[in-house]
């Protein structure tokens, strides 16, 4: 199952008769594989990656160091539900280190993103701090890098 | 000045330019081709190997470095040979580091042929071997392999073409553009002919890493077969390192000490960046290898499927990373099927008569591209053989 799924993350449009070819297996179990997968909360979804930047997206992301109080019983599991169950919240990470959780937050401005910290996360009440860092310009994400430059390698002529 | 013809040599003026080239002028006017015709892998550089090339620039190895290459190096090679191909060689004496294994090839062809010796070459193969062996003033004699045979040379084609005038057997496994390769035990049968004879064998295993389902062997590997053998490597396919010009040669004592001295005085040495980037190829690259042979590999299965899906009828290459269907059905040469496929669908293959006149009737199609190429370009030559 690994080896299908390791194809599906680099490129989910393949499809299982595709995928059966590639790796020299039968398409009824990459196909059950897949199924299997989906069935056991592995397979999550498949989405596609988009440079929004050049799409013309006009938004702003902030990676937001959270501190909080974890609460008995719960650890930080409860705070985090919390947090991340605002749509504005792109991802949410335990950390260790410095500060507790770390929150990517999309927003349309900078003043909205403010606005979402001071409003809605620091007013947690187990939240007791946080650090807005904004997001300048994205090399690469997912391991899809972004800024390449222009591949303007001249080729050879013969062979 | 008008006519150089005088100026000429008559060596140079002899050799044809490559029938690939053509295809790749024609190629030159269509940018939004598809192309399948370089024999190139579509990985960049591992950026380990990148890096170790950057910073041996950044301590300033910017010299020329010992004729053989750096003895780090020469003494890498030895432990790869011996890890991946069970070969051994001593690191002072008998190897050296050229550039790319083209320049390997050269240089053993220059080191060992007299004017009118013949070099037997079996085709389809690479292009450079007849070329080289013309400009050593020795006679190329091709060896015709056929799809029958699977592409290998059979022992008795072998035995037949042993000529007192032949010196030098090219030994070209695993095969651009067939992807045949010979098996560990089609060897001893091929040295037993060999042995009877005092022919040199050049075996050309630049694609020694780019075998499937089995591990390549080496003639040199046989017994006896060490003593008489320059096998040639490089870096170029099995470490997607084309560019940075890095082959080796691997031989006799008294074979390596003759072609270093050709390439001290042609070469000097081979590219000093290059060189560090090839020690850490060498010592760390074999995770890498293996995760491209492996997507090689599923390209092949997903490309054979598909041109056999088409009506294609396909030997089934075990090595390198190219195809080499049949045409015949199709009723047309090679060229005219190739450059009809370019102008009217876009995609370019290479006619199999540019690897020799057994080429005929044949195309390579070079299957490391993006697999989403490799889908359109099956659409599209599907097309055009339906309405041929
Ligand atoms: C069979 C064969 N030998 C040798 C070479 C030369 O490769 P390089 O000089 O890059 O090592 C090639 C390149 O296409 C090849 O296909």
């Amino acid at each position: 199952m690994k080896r299908v799924l390791k194809l599906l993350e680099n490129d989910a449009s393949l499809g299982a008769g595709q995928i059966a070819l590639l790796l020299g297996v039968g398409e009824a179990d990459v196909e059950r594989d897949i199924a299997a997968a989906r069935r056991e909360g592995i397979l999550l979804g498949s989405r596609s990656v988009i440079n929004w930047e050049k799409a013309g997206g006009d938004y702003v992301t902030a990676m937001i160091e959270v501190r909080v109080t974890p609460q008995r019983g719960e650890g930080f599991d409860r705070v985090a539900e919390r947090i991340y169950q605002f749509d504005e919240v792109e991802s949410l990470y335990l950390m260790s280190g410095g500060y507790d959780l770390q929150a990517v937050v999309i927003g349309k401005s900078l003043k909205d993103v403010a606005r979402f910290v001071a409003e809605k996360l620091s007013t947690l009440e187990q939240v007791t701090g946080t650090c807005t860092h904004f997001l300048l310009k994205k090399y690469k994400e997912g391991g899809v890098v972004y800024a390449r430059p222009d591949d303007a390698q001249e080729r050879v002529a013969y062979l | 000045m008008s006519g150089y013809a005088p100026q000429i040599s008559a060596r140079a003026a002899s050799l044809r330019p490559s029938g690939i080239r053509r295809f790749f002028d024609l190629l030159e006017e269509r940018r939004d081709a598809i192309s399948l015709g370089i024999g190139e892998p579509d990985f960049l550089t591992p950026w380990h190997i990148r890096d170790s090339g950057i910073y041996s620039l950044e301590k300033g190895f910017t010299k020329y470095t010992p004729n053989a290459g750096i003895s780090a190096l020469r003494a890498e090679c030895a432990r790869y040979m011996e890890r991946r191909f069970g070969l051994s060689y001593d690191p002072a004496g008998e190897i050296l580091v050229t550039v790319g294994g083209s320049e390997a090839l050269d240089l053993c062809v220059r080191a060992t042929v007299n004017p009118g010796d013949e070099v037997l070459i079996p085709q389809p193969s690479f292009v450079a071997y007849g070329p080289v062996v013309a400009l050593a003033g020795g006679v190329p004699v091709p060896l015709a392999m056929s799809e029958g045979n699977g592409f290998k040379l059979t022992p008795s084609l072998l035995a037949s073409a042993l000529t007192p005038r032949a010196r030098v057997l090219v030994l070209p496994y695993p095969c651009n553009p067939t992807g045949a390769i010979l098996k560990k035990d089609d060897l001893p049968a091929l040295a037993g002919v060999l042995a009877r004879s005092n022919i040199l064998v050049l075996s050309d295993e630049i694609y020694a890493e780019l075998t499937y389902g089995c591990r390549h062997a080496s003639i040199a590997g046989e017994p006896g077969m060490k003593e008489r053998t320059v096998v040639v490597g490089g870096l170029s396919k099995s470490h997607s390192m084309t560019g940075w010009r890095m082959g080796f040669a691997y031989g006799p004592r008294e074979l390596i000490a003759q072609m270093t001295k050709i390439h001290q005085y042609a070469i000097m040495s081979a590219p000093t960046t290059s060189q560090y980037a090839a020690l850490t190829a060498l010592r760390d690259g074999d995770t890498f290898v293996e995760s491209m042979r492996e997507s090689y590999n599923g390209r092949r299965r997903y490309m054979l499927d598909g041109l056999r899906a088409a009506g294609f009828s396909c030997f089934e290459p075990r090595g390198a990373f190219y195809l080499f269907p049949s045409i015949r059905a199709y009723g047309i040469g090679s060229e005219e099927f190739c450059e009809k496929l370019l102008l009217s669908q876009n995609v370019a293959v290479i006619p199999g008569n540019a690897f020799g006149e057994s080429g005929e009737g044949f195309i390579r199609i070079c299957y490391a591209v993006s697999v989403e190429n490799l889908k359109e370009s099956l659409i599209r030559i599907e097309r055009f053989v339906r309405q041929l």
